[in-house]
C-alpha cells in the first residue's frame, strides 16, 4: 500500500490531511488562509480558500513536472547567401510551430503562471529520429513542407531545425492559486470536483476538474495533465438547472445536485469527450427531501438528503450511469465522499467526526459498517505531551477526567452553529442544506476565530489548540458574550492586543483538556489508496484517558522489537544453554535414532508418454538423514503405464529447482534435475488445491535446501532472476560457475524461490537488490527470506511484508470486412476466433477468460485498449490486409481486417523479504555492481520511470538500500533501459531505440553532466543494455545480441557494434564481463526450450566476447494451454564475482 | 545481525539434557550395572525416550525382577508426563552435569507416578495437552479443523524428533488473527520447586483490555506474586523456562509462540535461587 493522504477541512476552514500510515491529523501548515472545500487527486488536491479563488497544491515528488517547450526555425536556400533566413513570400514564418501555421518566435513564450521557472536557456535539438545530425541540428527538404532527412541533398533548398527550452513547475507542496478568468467567471466558485483520471492513460496525469458557481453554473476545467497541473482553462458546462454541488468519480461518472433536490447525471463522458455530452435527471430517493449532497465512485453513487439520510444507487456501472434504484443505508450524514477504490468517506450529522465505510469491496460496494476516525490532530497530540509534562506537577490523573464530555458538547456546538447561521450576520444562504451553511456560516465568524488565536503569543505553536477548546466545548453565543465581557476580542483581528492575552488565558479555566472531537466539515478520499484490506491505524480510539499509554507504545515502536532487551536476552542465554548442556556432551548417544519420514499424496503428472496429457499419480517423499547427518530424500511418483504399476524418482539433492507454473485452471509446478534440463523436459505436476501445492512447494524447497546445507537469507553473491510468471529465484553461485576452462555448468544451479512477486530484479555485491512489479513499483529487498507460499519454518519473521502487484490481461475483438455490411464479426470459415489471443489461435471471450491464476483476482472491467504500438483509431481499431499480418492504427483501401485489443486488470496480494520504495514507478534499475569499501559509501543506482524519465537515486548505501530521493536526470526523450558498469559507465537505450553514453559520472558527480547519442546497429532498433567491467551488450527487438567494439579507457562509448548471437531476449553483464543471456529456441532431447538461461563460456580479457554458450534451465510449452512458459531474467552480483 | 526468532524454535526443540542413568542399588542383578549415557531431549518424554536405558539395564537382571520401569532423582520419583526440560529444570536446574537419574524396577510409587504401559499412552497424554491448549488459545478451532493425520504428524513429528515435520503442522497452531495481537489465553503452567502442590494453570490473556501486550512479569505478578523480586530485595526465586531466564519484560505472547512445549503449553519453573 503506497503512503497517501486522505484530506479534510475543519468547520474553521483548517485543511488537515491523514496518512495511510499515520496517527494524527497532521494540518496543512502551508495554507495561509481558511478553505471551504477540497477536492483530491493521487498527485495533487484542490480547493476553494475562502476569498473563493481556487487553489492547487501538487504533492512533490522527485520526478519534477516540467514542460518542452518547441518551436521551429525555417531557412531557405538562395544562391547569393546560401540558407538563410530570408523566406519566400508565400513561405512559413521564420520561427514557427511543428506545422508551419502559427508564429512563434522565442521571444513570445511566456511562463503560463507565477507557479513555473525556466530550467534554462534555449537550444538547439541535434537528435533527429534517434541519429545524431550534422552540426547545427539542421533536417533538410526539397520544400515546405516536406519529408525532412538529415543529410543536405543537392535539391535542398529549405532546411529547418528544433529549439527546446524546459520549465518547470515550482510550486510543490504549497497552495498556489489559479489564475482566474475574470472575463468568463463572474460569480465566485461554491463547490469543486476532481476525477476522471482512469479515463485514459494519455496524456499521463490527466484531470477532470468540474467546479460549481454560486449562481449554480457548472464548469469544467480544460487541459490538466502530468505538465500542465494547472489546466488551461474553464469551460461553461450547460444545465437544466441550478447545481449546488458535483462530484466526479476516478471514472466516467460524474453526478450533480440541482436546488431542487433532484439529482443529474453525465452521460457521453469518453475517452474522446472526457466533458461529457448531456444531462440525464434521476429523482430524490425521496418523493419529499430532496438531495443536498452527492458523491460517486467508480462504480458506485451515494446520496444524502436533506433530512440527512445515506442512500446507495444500485446498479450503477459505466453503461448505466443513471443507476436502477436507492436502497436506504444506516446512519446520519451531512457530507459523503467517494475515494479510491470505491471507498467511502462520511462526516456525521450527529458528532462531525469522519466516518470510514469498512467492508466495501469490488463485490459488496455498499460496505457493511461506519466506523468513526478517531485520531487526534497533531496539535492535540502536541498539547497531550503537555499534558504529560505539566501532570507532573499536578496531582495525577486529575486531567484526564472529562473523557466523555466531547461528543454532546460537539452536538450542541453543532446546533448552536445552526442558530448563528440563521441570524449570523454575515449568512449568505437561508438553505437548510447543512454542508452550505456550514462553510457560509464558519467562514463569517472565521475572524472571531482568528483573534484570540493571533493574540497567544506565548505559545504560538499552540495557539490553534485551546482555541478548539474554546469553540467546540462552550457554546457560541456564550463564547462571544464571554468575549464582549473581556472587551478585547470580538469582532475583528485588528482589535486583539496583548492584554486580549491574559485576559484569554485566565478566562479559560482548564485551557488544554477536552476538544479531543475534531468538527469536520469536508472530506476527500480520491487521494487516498485504501481498500477493504488496507490495516489502518485510525480508529483505535485515543481518548485522553489511554494517552499515556499511547505514548508509552509510541516510543516501544521507535525501538523496534528486534532489538528489545528481552530478546538479546533470550538469543544470548540459549547460546550460554547449549554451551552448557550439550556442547562438553557431544559424545554421548542421542536418545532418538534417526528414521525416515515419508509424507505421500495425490497429485496429477503430465505424462512423460504421447499423447501427453494429465494422469492421477500417488506422490510420496521420503526423507531421511544421510551419511554426514545432513537430511536428504527420494521423490516418488507412482502412476499405471497400461494396467501396470510403475514409478519415477528423483533425489532431492539433485533437484535444481521447482517452479510454479502460470496455468489458469490447474495448480501446476514443475521439478527440475541437470539431467531433466538437458532433456528440456521437467517433472510436471498438478496440485488439487492451491493450498496442497503451496504445502507440497514448502516442504519440496526446505528438503532440498537441507539437502544441500542451505538456509536462512540469500548470500549476497546470490544471483536473482524472474520468471515469467513473476517469482524470484535465487542460486548460490558455485565456486566453480567462472573457472577455466571447465566451469561448472549452469544446468547444475540449484534455484530457490523467495517470495513476492516481481517483472525485474537487480542486485550488486554489497546485498542491495531492488526489484520493479508488473504494475512497475518499485521494491527493496529487506534481507529477509521466504514469505508467499513459504509460511513457518521455511521463512523469516521478520522482513516480510504484504507486497500487491497489477498486470493487464489482453483479449483481441476480431473483425473482417464485407462489401454489404462493412466490417462485422464474422470472419471467413479460415479465420481465427473472433475473441482471441494474440496469436488467434485460441478463443478468448470477455466472459470466458479468467486470471493467469487462481492467485490472481480481477479488479477491474474489461476496457478497449489504445495504448497497442502501432496506434489505432478512436474506437481502438487496429487495420490490416489480413490476419495475421502487421496492423497499424488507420483504415486504408487495402484494409480487410481489423482488431482492437481489450485489457482487463488483475490482482494479485503476497508476501516476501520487499519493501515499496515510493512513490515514482518505474521500468528499469541498475545498480553499481562494484563492492562498496564500506556500508555507508554511497553506491550508485539509475532507473527508467515509467514514462521514461532517466533517474538516479540519492543516498542508497548497504545500509540503506532504498536511498532517499530521485534525481532527475533530463533527456530530451523517453528512456526505456539503463546499465551502469562496475567502472561507472552509464549506458542507455532511448524508447527510438538508439544508445545513449552518459558522460562524466563520478562519485563526485553521481548524475554525470551530458548524454552522448551512440547510433544503433543498421536497421535495428535496440531495447535493451547490460554493462560490465569493460564490456557494453545490447539486445535489439529482433533478439539479437550485440557487442560494443572499440570501448576504451579513453574512447568510452567505442566504435561499433558486432553481432553475437540471435534469439536473446535479455542479457546481463557481470563485473568481470561475465556474459549471461536468458535465450529462446534452446533445443533440448525432448523439446526446444524458450526463455533458458545461458552462460557465455570462454570469456576472457583478450576474449570479451567468449566462445560459446552453456545452457540451463528453461523449457518450452509445447501446449499454450497446460505447459509452463518459463522465463528467466536474470541479475546477479557483480563485482565480487561468482568466482570468489 | 541479530539472529531471528525461527533459531529460537530450533534450539528449544533441539536442547538436550546430558543425563547419566544408573540401576537402583536396591535392585537384583547378575553382575554389576554401568551407568548408561544418554543426551535427553528436553522437550520429549522420559518412558518415550528411555527404551535403550531399559535395555541396558535388562542385560543385567532377570526378567522375574522386571517390574515397571521408573526413575528418581535424589529421591523424587520423576513424573513422566512432565516435559524432561521442566522436569530438570525444577529438581536439577543447578545441580553438575550430567544429571545423574536412578532407574528402578521395582516398588513403582502409586502415589506419586502415573504408569505407563506404552507410548500410546505418552501420545494419549500429550495430544490431550494439545488439545487443551487449543481450547485456550482459539477455542479449540485449530486442532478441531486438522484432521487424523494432522494429529497424527504432530505426534510423530515429536517421536522421531523432526522438527520440520512437527512444526510443519505445529505454526497452525500458533497462528492468530493480526488484529487481535495474540492468542485468547496463553496456555501455561508454573511449577513451584520444593511443593508437593501441582502446577498452577487459570486462565489469562496475552494482550489488556487497552491492547497493551502482557508480559512474563504481569502474568507472574497475578499468579505467583512471591517469584517477583522486588527492588531492594534478595533475588529469591528463579524463573525458568527451558533452562533459562527471561527477563520478566519479555511479551507473554512472544513466549508462548517461540518458547512453548511441543504440547503447546508454556512451562514455567519457579526455583529458589542458589544459595552459593
Amino acid at each position: 500500500m503506497p503512503v497517501s493522504l486522505l484530506w479534510a477541512v475543519d468547520v474553521y476552514g483548517r485543511v488537515y490531511g491523514l496518512s495511510t500510515v499515520g496517527q494524527q491529523w497532521d494540518q496543512c501548515r502551508d495554507a495561509q488562509m481558511e478553505f471551504k472545500r477540497v477536492t483530491a487527486a493521487q498527485e495533487c488536491c484542490w480547493g476553494i480558500a475562502c476569498d473563493n479563488n481556487i487553489y492547487l497544491n501538487v504533492h512533490a515528488s522527485d520526478l519534477s513536472i516540467r514542460y518542452q517547450e518547441e518551436t521551429y526555425e525555417n531557412q531557405r536556400w538562395n544562391p547569393v547567401d546560401g540558407f538563410s533566413e530570408r523566406l519566400l513570400p508565400s513561405d512559413r514564418w521564420q520561427w514557427s510551430d511543428v506545422t508551419g501555421l502559427q508564429h512563434q518566435p522565442l521571444d513570445s513564450f511566456q511562463l503560463p503562471s507565477s507557479s513555473w521557472e525556466w530550467e534554462g536557456d534555449w537550444y538547439v535539438d541535434e537528435n533527429f529520429e534517434g541519429e545524431p545530425t550534422e552540426k547545427g541540428g539542421w533536417t533538410y527538404a526539397i520544400d515546405f513542407p516536406a519529408t525532412y532527412t538529415k543529410d543536405k541533398k543537392w535539391n535542398s533548398c529549405v532546411r529547418r531545425r528544433r529549439w527546446l527550452r524546459y520549465r518547470r513547475y515550482k510550486a510543490m507542496d504549497t497552495w498556489a492559486k489559479i489564475p482566474s478568468q475574470h472575463t468568463t467567471l463572474p460569480d465566485p466558485f461554491s463547490d469543486i470536483s476532481c476525477g476522471g483520471w482512469e479515463i485514459s492513460e494519455e496524456p499521463r496525469g490527466r484531470l477532470s476538474l468540474w467546479a460549481v458557481s454560486l449562481q449554480g453554473k457548472v464548469w469544467f476545467r480544460e487541459g490538466i495533465y502530468h505538465q500542465n497541473p494547472e489546466g488551461a482553462s474553464w469551460e461553461e458546462v450547460l444545465l437544466p438547472g441550478e447545481v449546488v454541488q458535483i462530484s466526479c468519480g476516478p471514472a466516467d461518472l460524474v453526478w450533480a445536485v440541482l436546488w431542487e433536490g433532484q439529482l443529474i447525471v453525465r452521460e457521453g463522458i469518453s475517452r474522446d469527450c472526457p466533458k461529457g455530452a448531456s444531462w440525464a435527471i434521476v429523482e430524490s430517493p425521496s418523493s419529499d427531501v430532496g438531495a443536498t449532497h452527492v458523491a460517486v465512485g467508480n462504480n458506485v453513487v451515494w446520496v444524502v438528503t436533506k433530512d440527512n439520510k445515506v442512500w446507495f444507487r444500485r446498479g450503477v456501472n459505466s453503461h448505466n450511469p443513471c443507476g436502477s434504484g436507492w436502497i436506504s443505508m444506516v446512519g446520519e450524514m451531512i457530507m459523503i465522499n467517494v475515494g479510491q477504490n470505491d471507498q467511502v468517506w462520511a462526516i456525521s450529522s450527529e458528532d462531525r467526526a469522519v466516518y470510514f465505510r469498512q467492508g466495501v469491496t469490488s463485490s459488496e460496494l455498499s460496505g457493511k459498517t461506519w466506523k468513526a476516525i478517531t485520531v487526534p490532530r497533531d496539535r492535540d497530540r502536541s498539547q497531550s505531551s503537555l499534558i504529560l509534562s505539566l501532570s507532573v506537577f499536578l496531582s495525577a490523573g486529575c486531567f484526564f477526567c472529562g473523557e466523555v464530555r466531547a461528543p454532546s458538547v460537539a452536538s450542541d456546538a453543532e446546533s448552536d452553529l445552526e442558530k448563528g447561521s440563521a441570524d449570523g450576520p454575515g449568512c449568505l444562504v437561508t438553505s437548510t442544506s447543512p454542508d452550505t451553511f456550514v462553510d457560509e456560516d464558519t467562514i463569517s465568524h472565521e475572524g472571531d476565530a482568528k483573534a484570540p488565536c493571533a493574540g497567544v503569543a506565548l505559545s504560538p505553536s499552540q495557539s490553534g489548540g485551546p482555541l478548539d477548546t474554546q469553540w467546540s466545548n462552550v457554546d457560541l453565543e456564550e463564547a462571544q458574550s464571554q468575549q464582549a465581557q473581556t472587551g478585547a476580542v470580538l469582532d475583528s483581528a485588528d482589535t486583539c492586543s496583548l492584554s486580549s492575552v491574559a485576559t484569554y488565558t485566565l478566562a479559560m479555566e482548564d485551557p488544554y483538556g477536552g476538544d479531543e472531537h475534531p468538527l469536520w466539515a469536508w472530506v476527500s478520499g480520491g487521494g487516498c489508496s485504501v481498500d477493504s484490506h488496507s490495516q489502518l491505524s485510525w480508529f483505535n480510539s485515543v481518548n485522553t484517558a489511554s494517552l499515556v499509554q499511547s505514548v508509552q507504545s509510541m516510543s516501544l515502536s521507535v525501538s523496534p522489537a528486534q532489538t528489545a532487551a528481552w530478546r538479546k536476552q533470550i538469543f544470548e542465554q540459549l547460546s550460554e544453554r547449549t554451551r552448557r548442556e550439550i556442547d562438553n556432551f557431544k559424545h554421548y548417544e542421542q536418545a532418538i535414532e534417526q528414521s525416515v519420514w515419508v509424507k505421500k499424496g495425490s497429485m496429477q503428472w503430465w505424462r512423460d508418454w504421447k499423447p501427453h496429457k494429465w494422469i492421477d499419480v500417488h506422490f510420496a517423499l521420503e526423507q531421511f538423514s544421510g551419511p554426514e547427518g545432513n537430511k536428504d530424500g527420494i521423490l516418488f511418483i507412482y502412476y499405471n503405464y497400461y494396467e501396470e504399476k510403475k514409478y519415477l524418482h528423483a533425489f532431492i539433492n539433485e533437484v535444481t529447482i521447482l517452479v510454479p507454473v502460470l496455468n489458469d485452471s490447474k495448480h501446476t509446478f514443475a521439478i527440475y534435475t541437470p539431467e531433466r534440463t538437458k532433456q528440456r523436459w521437467p517433472i510436471r505436476l498438478a496440485a488439487a488445491t492451491e493450498l496442497e501445492m503451496h504445502d507440497w512447494l514448502a516442504l519440496l524447497s526446505v528438503s532440498c535446501c537441507d539437502s544441500r546445507g542451505i538456509q536462512g537469507p540469500p548470500s549476497k553473491q546470490a544471483i536473482w532472476s524472474i520468471t515469467c510468471k513473476g517469482d524470484i529465484f535465487v542460486s548460490e553461485p558455485s565456486p566453480g560457475i567462472e573457472a577455466v576452462p571447465y566451469p561448472t555448468p549452469c544446468d547444475q544451479m540449484f534455484w530457490r524461490q523467495v517470495g513476492g512477486h516481481l517483472r525485474i530484479v537487480e542486485c550488486n555485491s554489497v546485498g542491495i537488490v531492488w526489484g520493479i512489479g508488473f504494475d512497475h513499483t518499485a521494491w527493496i529487498y529487506t534481507g529477509g527470506y521466504g514469505g508467499g507460499l513459504f509460511q513457518g519454518l521455511a521463512s523469516s519473521t521478520d522482513n516480510i511484508y504484504t507486497q500487491t502487484d497489477v498486470k493487464s490481461v489482453y483479449i483481441y475483438e476480431n473483425q473482417r470486412w464485407n462489401p454489404v455490411t462493412g466490417y462485422t464479426n464474422r470472419g471467413l470459415p479460415t479465420d481465427r476466433y473472433m475473441w482471441s489471443d494474440a496469436s488467434g489461435l485460441h478463443e478468448c471471450t470477455r466472459a470466458n477468460t479468467k486470471p493467469p491464476s487462481p492467485q490472481w483476482t480481477w479488479v477491474s472491467e474489461w476496457a478497449i485498449d489504445y495504448s497497442v504500438s502501432g496506434g489505432t483509431d478512436r474506437e481502438g481499431w487496429q487495420y490490416a490486409a489480413d490476419f495475421p499480418a502487421s496492423y497499424h492504427g488507420y483504415k486504408t483501401m487495402k484494409d480487410f481486417v481489423r482488431r482492437r485489443r481489450w485489457a482487463r486488470k488483475c490482482k494479485l496480494t503476497t508476501t516476501g523479504p520487499w519493501q515499496e520504495v515510493p512513490p515514482i514507478a518505474l521500468s528499469d534499475v541498475t545498480i553499481l555492481p562494484c563492492a562498496a569499501q564500506s556500508t555507508v559509501d554511497m553506491v550508485p543506482v539509475w532507473a527508467i520511470s515509467n514514462k521514461g524519465d532517466v533517474l538516479c537515486r540519492l543516498g542508497v548505501t548497504a545500509l540503506t538500500p532504498a536511498g532517499s530521493s530521485w534525481l532527475h536526470v533530463g533527456t530530451d526523450q523517453p528512456f526505456k533501459s539503463i546499465s551502469i558498469g562496475a567502472a561507472s559507465q552509464v549506458w542507455a537505450i532511448a524508447r527510438d531505440g538508439s544508445a545513449f553514453y552518459r558522460g562524466s559520472v563520478s562519485p563526485q558527480n553521481p548524475a554525470g553532466d551530458c548524454w552522448y547519442h551512440i547510433p544503433s546497429p543498421a536497421k535495428q532498433k535496440l531495447k535493451q543494455v547490460s554493462v560490465g567491467r569493460t564490456s557494453v551488450f545490447t539486445v535489439d527487438e529482433n533478439g539479437n545480441l550485440w557487442y560494443r567494439q572499440g570501448v576504451t579507457p579513453s574512447y568510452p562509448q567505442g566504435s561499433s557494434w558486432e553481432h553475437v548471437s540471435n534469439n536473446v531476449r535479455k542479457v546481463s553483464v557481470g563485473p568481470l564481463d561475465q556474459v549471461w543471456i536468458i535465450a529462446d529456441k534452446v533445443q533440448g532431447s525432448h523439446s526446444l526450450s524458450c526463455g533458458t538461461v545461458c552462460h557465455r563460456l570462454a570469456v576472457q580479457p583478450m576474449q570479451p566476447k567468449g566462445q560459446s554458450w552453456d545452457y540451463g534451465i528453461g523449457v518450452k510449452k509445447p501446449n499454450m494451454k497446460l505447459s509452463p512458459f518459463f522465463v528467466l531474467i536474470l541479475s546477479f552480483p557483480k563485482c565480487n564475482g561468482p568466482t570468489k | 545481525i541479530m539472529a531471528d526468532d525461527k533459531d529460537v524454535l530450533r534450539d528449544v526443540w533441539f536442547g538436550r539434557i546430558p543425563t547419566c542413568f544408573t540401576l537402583n542399588q536396591d535392585e537384583v542383578t547378575e553382575r554389576e550395572a554401568e551407568a548408561y549415557y544418554l543426551l535427553l531431549p528436553r522437550v520429549s518424554y522420559l518412558t518415550l525416550v528411555t527404551d535403550k536405558v531399559k535395555k541396558h539395564f535388562l542385560k543385567v537382571m532377570r526378567t522375574e525382577d522386571v517390574e515397571e520401569m521408573w526413575f528418581e532423582y535424589e529421591g523424587t520419583p520423576l513424573k513422566w508426563h512432565y516435559p524432561i526440560g521442566v522436569l530438570f529444570d525444577l529438581h536439577a536446574s543447578n545441580s553438575v552435569l550430567p544429571w545423574s537419574i536412578t532407574v528402578h524396577f521395582k516398588n513403582f510409587p502409586d502415589r506419586d507416578l502415573l504408569h505407563c504401559p506404552s507410548s500410546s499412552v505418552i501420545e494419549a497424554h500429550f495430544m490431550s495437552s494439545i488439545k487443551e491448549a487449543d481450547a485456550l488459545k482459539h477455542k479449540s478451532q485449530v486442532v478441531n479443523d486438522m484432521q487424523k493425520k494432522d494429529h497424527k504428524q504432530l505426534w510423530m513429528g515429536l517421536q522421531n524428533d523432526k522438527f520440520d515435520q512437527f512444526w510443519a503442522m505445529n505454526r497452525k497452531l500458533m497462528e492468530y488473527p493480526t488484529e487481535e495481537g495474540g492468542f485468547r489465553y496463553i496456555p501455561f503452567r508454573i511449577y513451584q520447586a520444593m511443593s508437593d502442590r501441582p502446577f498452577i494453570q487459570k486462565l489469562f490473556r496475552p494482550v489488556s483490555p487497552e491492547g497493551n501486550a502482557y508480559t512474563l512479569g504481569d502474568l507472574l505478578k497475578e499468579m505467583y506474586p512471591a517469584a517477583i523480586t522486588n527492588d531492594g530485595e534478595q533475588k529469591r526465586y528463579q524463573v525458568v523456562i527451558h533452562g533459562i531466564e527471561p527477563l520478566l519484560e519479555t511479551p507473554l505472547q512472544w513466549l508462548s509462540e517461540h518458547l512453548s512445549h511441543p504440547d503447546n503449553f508454556l512451562h514455567i519453573c519457579v526455583v529458589p535461587t542458589p544459595s552459593d
